[in-house]
């Protein structure tokens, strides 16, 4: 395939090497990585931004690579689920590692977008970014530390039909207690849903 | 043998986990043969009616297609005995969404482009697609194997009406979509008269069997590979429309083609939950035992086959009574066709089932796990056969245990958290034993390695772990010497992983194979192994399959902890707990997981799950991830699975029941119930979103 009207080609770093492929302008980056580079790690759940099956990083930055043009990226660099590694750049990366351990999956499917989407929260949380839950009296710009209320609301994007919801959030619980991310500046419960309220009984 | 008791029951990880860590695992779509084509289909837009003229003018004229198949064009096949498989035959729309076109490009976006291209005209005729339960065409189906048609007992009417205290009650369940997180794909490739498929299936040996079929070519010509699956909940269980078009489309271009179905095609095309409408009346003495029990169920099926959710099938299971009536009804519409969902019949049936019995319970001023212990039983209602095993009542006893249910106030809406009602609330499960034939081979290596081989499938249970684990126990040897080879039709022939059998009827075969090579082993006296090792078969034809004197089932107790907004009506499930008795359970880690995933899947269908069939379009309203709400990381809390230690001596060598579907039934019976218990309000159709809650709460207040 050679460049024209309808295809460019995009040089860009995956998994740490450079690559130029030629793309179709209309290519996803997820069909792109799966169909032109044979990295079929991330998976294509939906194609419309509602599961996360596809989630990589781009430039540290998790997104859902079926709703990114491939023809977008010139010079970004693309981390997929097999480009994760330890911080040796040897073994397993600990999510990975803790993944098999916590047997947080079944069929597999929705995993690798898990693992990249665990691996982009915990650097936004490390930064600093609120989410949804984090609570509105805690400072800026320190970590936030991952409850599992923190953790289930920053990974709600990567559904998971096989329902191993429970031992994903253990597995990044888990990651996170090795490796302290900074203090708690959630000011919620770990738990309950409705924990912070006042048990009134009738 | 100190190792087999080592290796069945233990937490072994599973041995695909660093595969489907580092995304090497590869499933159906994620093969490139040389020169591979794409093919997407083109989903008909009209809900009943006839293709009147196809027009693939501009469809052609999109850079990269090579070819528009349908009707007109594509291969006549035998005739299947699924009709959902007789793909572009026939100028015929049962209903919309049947694929009437499919383009083949060289590229994916060429191939989209492309069906978005074609032009199809349609004679359109009225449709009727609305479930109702006076239909006039609503029959009673043939009931083939003790799970539908009607049973009677008694004279279940006249003791409802002259029972002291009795519940009459209708609850619905929506249309319901399996979607696995792997869309329905094959990649499939023709060489030399020989076809070899990639398919995303929960049972390749079955694809290979209606390929062979429907392509008339011998078994032996066709080659079927479900590897790595991406779940499947039934709707995998046999071929989809997919795999054909995929070979279809493979032999017209003579290229290999891969055909990834996309989401928001799969509820028209790949089966469905049917929509049912329960009514229950149940009747009891002042002392709380069942006196009648009629459960009347209501679904629907399409026009081209007809499939039953057999939603009173658990219902001749539960509960003794000495009058009862199980009725199910279907109505053939323009939809669709349904198919199997996780736990079929059960699922739905438990939800209204065990809805109904909290109704009894509030009626009785009984607490709800007294009821059901009141009401247990040694002998199947429905059969009179002797359980092998039913342990129902310790199911509930430990979980009520477990819960702290004794500290509950029974009163509804006695516990308010600000503007939150806090609600708990309990559910039987049941599910029965299955199990089919299966063939497997074991095989000996003189270096004291084995591998057993069997086309087992592994949708996500575990399965190449756990048969390693039966093998194990069965030759007494380390687990880690014993390969697994499955997910392949050119393996021993094995049954599908559904109806929670794969892992008895494969580790039927895989434990006879293997106490055979150990006996040859034995007799052969510690002599040295021939190079290529020594091989035993077996095929449990006539033994998995066998009658048996006794009722075979898994049973279960489900606790749940919401609470309900009473400003927003959203309901959040703050616990969950399910206890199981199941037989022996082979894998504690991976067994988990398929209980916790049930119970996920069943806090779906309480809460979020539900699709609406458009009256006017004949379409699923909710047919994608975006508008058919599966449960996200935030819906779900803590979830406890245990079980209990079942010896059961009636079921396979295991000892084993099936776990896989045990989960979603009875689990959003027990979150209605703790709605109730909550807010002092029932509501009876799910799921149980804010708008219906608050709206119920506005009329209960
Ligand atoms: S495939 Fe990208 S979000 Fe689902
Ligand atoms: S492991 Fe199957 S979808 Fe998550």
């Amino acid at each position: 395939m050679g460049t024209d009207v309808f295809h460019s080609e995009v040089p860009m770093t995956v998994n740490g090497s450079g690559h130029s492929p030629v793309v179709d302008h209309r290519s996803t980056l997820l069909d792109v990585l799966r169909e032109q580079m044979d990295l079929t790690g991330a998976k294509k759940g939906c194609d419309h931004g509602q599961c996360g099956a596809c989630t990589v990083l781009v430039d540290g930055r998790r997104v859902n690579s079926c709703l990114v043009l491939a023809v977008s990226l010139e010079g970004c660099a693309i981390t997929t689920v097999e480009g994760l590694r330890d911080a040796d750049g040897e073994g397993l990366h600990p999510l990975q590692r803790a993944f098999i351990e916590r047997d947080a999956f079944q069929c597999g499917y929705c995993t690798p977008g898990q693992l990249c989407s665990a691996v982009g929260a915990l650097a936004e949380a490390e930064a600093g970014h609120p989410s949804h839950v984090t609570g509105p009296d805690t400072a800026a710009d320190a970590p936030v530390r991952l409850t599992k209320e923190e953790i289930r609301e920053r990974l709600s994007g990567n559904l998971c039909r096989c329902g191993a919801y429970p031992h994903i959030v253990e597995a990044v619980e888990d990651v996170t207690r090795a490796e302290p991310v900074g203090q708690d500046r959630s000011g919620q419960d770990a738990d309950g849903t409705h924990g912070t309220q006042d048990e009134v009984d009738a | 043998m100190p190792d087999t008791v080592k290796a069945l029951g233990a937490p072994t990880e599973r041995r695909e986990g660093p595969d489907k860590v580092t995304g090497t695992a590869r499933y159906a779509a994620e093969y490139r043969p040389d020169g591979c084509a794409y093919a997407w289909p083109v989903p008909a837009g009209i809900a009943r009616g006839k293709v009147t003229a196809v027009d693939d003018t501009a469809a052609l004229s999109v850079p990269g297609v090579i070819k528009v198949l349908s009707h007109l064009n594509a291969p006549r096949l035998a005739e299947p005995d699924d009709a959902t498989l007789a793909v572009l035959q026939d100028e015929r729309v049962p209903h919309r969404g049947w694929y009437v076109a499919l383009v083949v490009a060289d590229t994916l976006e060429a191939a989209r482009e492309g069906a978005g291209a074609v032009r199809i005209d349609y004679a359109e005729e009225d449709h009727d697609v609305t479930l109702r339960t006076d239909h006039p065409d609503a029959y009673v189906p043939e009931d083939k194997d003790g799970t539908s048609g009607e049973h009677v007992r008694g004279d279940a009417e006249a003791a409802f009406e002259s029972a002291p205290v009795h519940v009459d009650v209708e609850y619905h369940v929506p249309p319901l979509h399996n979607h696995p997180m792997e869309p329905h794909a094959a990649t499939a490739q023709w060489q030399d008269g020989q076809l070899t498929v990639h398919d995303s299936s929960q049972g390749a040996t079955t694809v290979r069997d209606v390929l062979a079929a429907l392509f008339d070519l011998p078994a032996d010509r066709v080659t079927v590979v479900s590897e790595h699956v991406g779940g499947g909940f039934g709707s995998k269980g046999t071929p989809r429309p997919h795999v054909v078009l995929a070979a279809m489309a493979a032999h017209v271009t003579g290229r290999p083609v891969k055909l990834a179905l996309p989401r928001r095609q799969l509820p028209a095309v790949v089966g469905h939950r049917s929509p049912t409408v329960h009514r229950l009346r149940l009747a009891a003495q002042d002392d709380a035992t069942l006196l009648s029990v009629i459960h009347e169920v209501t679904g629907y099926t399409s026009r081209i086959k007809e499939f039953v959710e057999t939603g009173a099938a658990a219902t001749r299971v539960m509960y003794p009574s000495p009058h009862a009536r199980t009725t199910h009804r279907v109505v053939p519409l323009d939809v669709p066709s349904p198919s199997w969902m996780r736990a079929p019949g059960e699922a739905p049936g438990m939800y209204a089932l065990e809805s109904a019995m909290d109704e009894l319970a509030v009626e009785l001023g009984v607490d709800p796990v007294h009821l059901r212990l009141r009401n247990d039983t040694d002998t199947e209602p429905d059969s009179a056969k002797p359980f092998s095993s039913r342990h129902l009542a310790e199911c509930l006893e430990e979980g009520a245990r477990r819960f702290g249910w004794a500290e509950r106030d029974a009163r509804p809406r006695s516990r308010v958290h600000g503007s939150v009602l806090v609600g708990s609330g309990v559910a039987a499960a049941t599910y029965p034993v299955n199990a089919s034939p299966s063939q497997a081979v074991a095989h000996a290596f003189p270096d004291g390695s084995y591998v057993v081989r069997v086309n087992a499938t592994d949708i996500g249970t575990g399965a190449r772990t756990v048969l390693a684990q039966v093998a194990a126990d069965a030759l007494g040897v380390p687990v880690e010497r014993v390969r697994t080879e499955i997910g392949s039709s050119d393996l021993p022939a094995a049954p599908l992983a559904g109806g929670s059998s794969g892992t008895a009827s494969w580790g039927w075969a895989v434990h006879e194979a293997c106490a055979r090579l150990a006996e040859r082993l034995t007799r052969s006296g510690g002599k040295e192994l021939p190079p290529e090792g020594i091989s035993a078969r077996a095929d449990t034809a006539g033994t998995a399959d066998a009658d048996s004197d006794y009722a075979r089932h898994a049973f279960g107790a489900h606790f749940a902890e919401v609470g309900v907004d009473t400003v927003t009506g959203e309901v959040r499930v703050r616990r969950l707990l399910g206890v199981y008795a199941a037989g022996r359970i082979l894998n504690a880690r991976t067994a988990r997981s398929q209980f916790v995933g049930g119970i996920v899947m069943g806090l779906g269908m309480a809460l979020t799950e539900g699709s609406t069939m458009d009256p006017a379009f004949g379409d699923f309203t909710e047919s994608d991830l975006a508008g058919y709400h599966v449960p996200a990381h935030a819906d779900v809390p803590v979830i406890e699975a245990h079980w209990i230690d079942e010896e059961d001596p009636h079921l396979n060598p295991m000892g084993s029941k099936g776990i896989g579907e045990i989960g979603i039934v009875g689990t959003a019976a027990a979150i209605g119930n703790a709605v109730y218990h909550a807010t002092g309000v029932r509501l009876r159709e799910l799921p149980l979103t804010p708008d219906r809650v608050l709206t119920a709460l506005d009329a209960g207040a």
